[in-house]
């Protein structure tokens, strides 16, 4: 069996992977949720790894719900996104600054 | 007994005739305004003489009663409530008389005046602060009475508001009452701080307690409390009559129509500040340095206002500095403890003065609306009736031996012989020279006025031949000279009416009201203060009294007065000119009038407007809008600004601020 400590910093890298493509990524909104993608599914590894490890279901029931909410929030999210697109005509983040003050 | 209802019909039927005349007059239309103020003040009147009577013939008690208790705050009653004595009723007779004939007056006067509905309300409503002021029980309600005739003078005096003088003398009028009044109030504060009450009994019998208490105004200087008080009472009163220092205001008042001149800045509201002193007699008599401090401005005001008097041009004015000086009489008689004297001057005052402000309004009626004494002459041919009248009017003011205002003028000046309190010598020589002036400026105003070569025809193209116009045709502008005429009968009618008690009055009422017992209780006067009883001993009947007259100083300083004013104006009417140009400085200060209004308007008026402007530039620009509402809005825009820098609109900044946020909150956890 896989010991627990792996398992954990599998999931510490790939959220650490996740929040740098979200800082270095300049270009694409597109791979920002991406990154979104990957942090919740570093977020479920955690979940399974201890619900194994604690022999608690509940875990990975927990990861269901959560899979289910990150596919509805893809589906808004590439919603905005071509509604920004048609806005914009670009999906570069570096134009994205409506919000500055 | 006096019912309560018949005092407060006294009081309301002139305060409903001013509202009905003011709101409605519209409506009511310009006789409907005259019919509903004059029977309101006539039924005032009738019911005034009527308590007088029943207070003097029948015995009725006086009347102290409370009407209406307005609110209680912590202990201290605030009520509208009516204490009818026999100085009151006097007081109130007189009032409702003098207003009653300035009523019919000003039908004439005003006759062509657009104004002539809000006149009647304002002289209505005058009578009514009055009365309520008179009547009053406490001190609130003689405050508000107070405040209500000195309104009521600055609605009147600027009644032609177009004039800027007139804007100017009413607005003087009132900030300079605002001075005094600033004085009666603290005295008013002074009265409830020791008694805690404002009623007059309560205070009065409580005075021995505030007389035993000392103030510390000045740290380190103790000052008896009854002083300090009565002084600040004094001071009100000073404003109000028109003493010394606070006399400005009255001459310039005279911008007002004739008929308030007559009714407010003579015969009535101007007393109001001797009465009020009349009124506060117990606490007055317990403190000497009060009663010189009165004794001192009074006769200072009685003897150098008529002096100005003597040389003014001004017909009105003339009149005007005539009652600064009789009002300082009225003083002098207050500071001697003459409280009796001074309130039957103030009564006979108010016949005589009356009668001749309406008798210079008439006369400025017959000549077109022209004021200046130089222009006029010779009238007594053209307007007998206002030339008889005025000249009882005049006799009276001069004291000639049997008229009224010699009963009472004798009285003050015999009082102030007998008084022993300090000033008493200073104001003697001023009284008695002061009847030197008033006889000199009285018949300056006869002679100049009535007699004489006829000098309206030079001052414009005149037309003669115009005899006999009617009244209908005088308007305000002058277009060349008319011939002057008499006036319709509702403008003689009350110098007539007038002129009876002038002449009369005295003759009749000073055994009574001076030696008798006419006051009662109302006036107290303590046994070593009573100069009158000094008075009373040498007075053996009207008759002797007047007989006696022709032996003493004041009599014969009247004649030489007279005597010189004919001499000056009639005999030798190139003289004045010369006089004034060899001492020129002497007609300078007093054609100036010792240049207080200069001073006044220098100091106080350009001081307080260079103060004014020094808050404004720096309290109010600088400090409030600079730094207090503008410094807020800066420092929230500069903060901001900074702020803003933070506000990149990139999603990865808020992200990271995020990540860095949620590190740190983790690592706080864990560390801790």
């Amino acid at each position: 069996m896989i010991p627990l400590e792996f398992v954990l910093m599998l999931a510490g890298l790939l959220f650490a992977l996740s929040v740098a493509g979200i800082f270095l990524n300049r270009k694409n909104v597109i791979l920002l949720l991406m990154c979104i993608e990957l942090m919740l599914l570093a977020v479920n590894f955690n979940f399974v790894a201890f619900a194994r490890q604690l022999g608690d279901l509940n875990g990975q029931i927990y990861v269901f719900f959560i899979m289910t909410v990150a596919a509805a929030e893809s589906a808004i999210g590439l919603a905005i996104l071509v509604v920004l697109f048609r806005e914009k005509k670009s999906i570069n983040v570096e134009e994205l600054d409506e919000m500055k003050g | 007994m006096i019912q309560q209802s018949v005092l407060l019909t006294i009081v309301l039927a002139p305060l409903i005739a001013a509202i009905l005349a003011g709101i409605f007059g519209r409506f009511i239309g310009r006789v409907g305004a005259h019919t509903v103020t004059i029977g309101g003040v006539a039924l005032s009147f009738a019911l005034s003489a009527w308590v007088l009577k029943l207070l003097l013939v029948d015995g009725a008690p006086s009347v102290n009663e409370t009407v209406y208790t307005w609110l209680v705050s912590d202990g201290i009653r605030m009520e509208v409530g009516f204490l009818v004595d026999r100085l009151t009723a006097l007081m109130m007779v007189v009032v409702t008389f003098v207003s009653l004939c300035v009523h019919v007056y000003t039908i004439g006067y005003m006759h062509d005046d657009p104004g002539y509905q809000r006149f009647f309300s304002y002289i209505s409503l005058f009578t009514f602060s009055m009365l309520m002021l008179v009547m009053a029980n406490n001190f609130l309600q003689l405050f508000f009475g107070w405040e209500a005739v000195g309104l009521v003078s600055y609605l009147l005096i600027g009644f032609w508001y177009t004039r800027p003088s007139a804007i100017f003398a009413n607005l003087k009028a009132f900030l300079v009452n605002r001075v005094g009044d600033f004085g009666f109030v603290l005295g008013i504060a002074g009265v409830v701080y020791f008694t805690g009450s404002l009623d007059y009994q309560t205070v009065f019998g409580l005075r021995e307690t505030i007389a035993a208490n000392t103030l510390e105004i000045i740290p380190g200087v103790e000052w008896q409390a009854i002083t300090v008080i009565c002084i600040l009472l004094f001071v009100g009163a000073m404003g109000k009559s028109a003493q010394v220092p606070l006399h400005v205001w009255l001459p310039d008042s005279m911008e007002g129509p004739t008929p308030i001149s007559a009714l407010i800045h003579a015969a009535t509201m101007v007393t109001a500040g001797i009465f009020m002193v009349a009124r506060m007699s117990p606490l007055f008599e317990l403190s000497e340095t009060a009663l010189s401090t009165v004794l001192v401005i009074g006769a200072t005001t009685a003897f150098f206002m008529g002096l100005v008097g003597m040389v003014n041009n001004d017909i009105k004015r003339v009149v005007a500095y005539s009652t600064l000086s009789q009002l300082g009489y009225m003083t002098v008689a207050l500071g001697v403890s003459a409280y009796s004297a001074a309130v039957f001057h103030l009564m006979t005052h108010a016949f005589f003065k009356a009668l001749l402000f309406l008798a210079a309004g008439s006369v400025i009626i017959g000549m077109h609306h022209e004021q200046d004494m130089r222009k006029m002459g010779g009238l007594k041919k053209y307007m007998p009736i206002t030339y008889w009248t005025a000249l009882i009017g005049t006799l009276a003011l001069v004291a000639v031996p049997g008229t009224s205002g010699f009963f009472s003028k004798d009285a003050i000046i015999a009082a102030t012989a007998a008084s022993h309190i300090p000033g008493a010598r200073y104001a003697y020589w001023c009284v008695l020279l002061g009847v030197f002036v008033t006889s000199f400026y009285s018949f300056r105003l006869i002679f100049m006025t009535f007699h004489g070569p006829e000098r309206f025809a030079e001052a414009g193209h005149g037309d003669h031949a115009h005899d006999g116009h009617g009244h209908d045709d005088h308007h305000g502008e002058r277009h060349g000279a008319h011939t002057p005429h008499e006036s319709p009968w509702v403008v003689t009618l009350p110098l007539i009416v007038l002129a009876i008690p002038s002449l009369f009055i005295g003759w009749f009422t000073i055994q009574p009201v001076l030696f008798g017992d006419y006051f009662g209780t109302a006036i107290f006067v303590q046994e070593a203060h009573d100069t009158v009883a000094h008075v009373a001993e040498e007075f053996h009947g009207s008759a002797a009294f007047s007989l006696h007259a022709f032996l003493t100083v004041p009599f014969w300083l009247m004649v030489a007065g007279a005597a010189s004013a004919w001499f000056l104006y009639i005999k030798r009417p190139e003289l004045p000119g010369e006089i004034a140009n060899r001492l020129s400085w002497l007609y300078r200060l007093l054609a100036n009038k010792y240049y207080v209004d200069e001073l006044y308007q220098a100091v106080f008026a350009r001081g307080s407007r260079r103060l004014g402007t020094v808050l404004w530039r720096a309290g109010d620009v600088t400090l409030i809008d600079g730094a207090v509402v503008n410094g807020s809005a800066h420092v929230v825009g500069w903060f901001s600004g900074v702020l803003r820098r933070l506000q990149s609109g990139y999603l990865y900044h808020y992200a990271f601020a995020m990540i860095i946020g949620l590190s740190a909150l983790l690592a706080w956890y864990v560390l801790r």
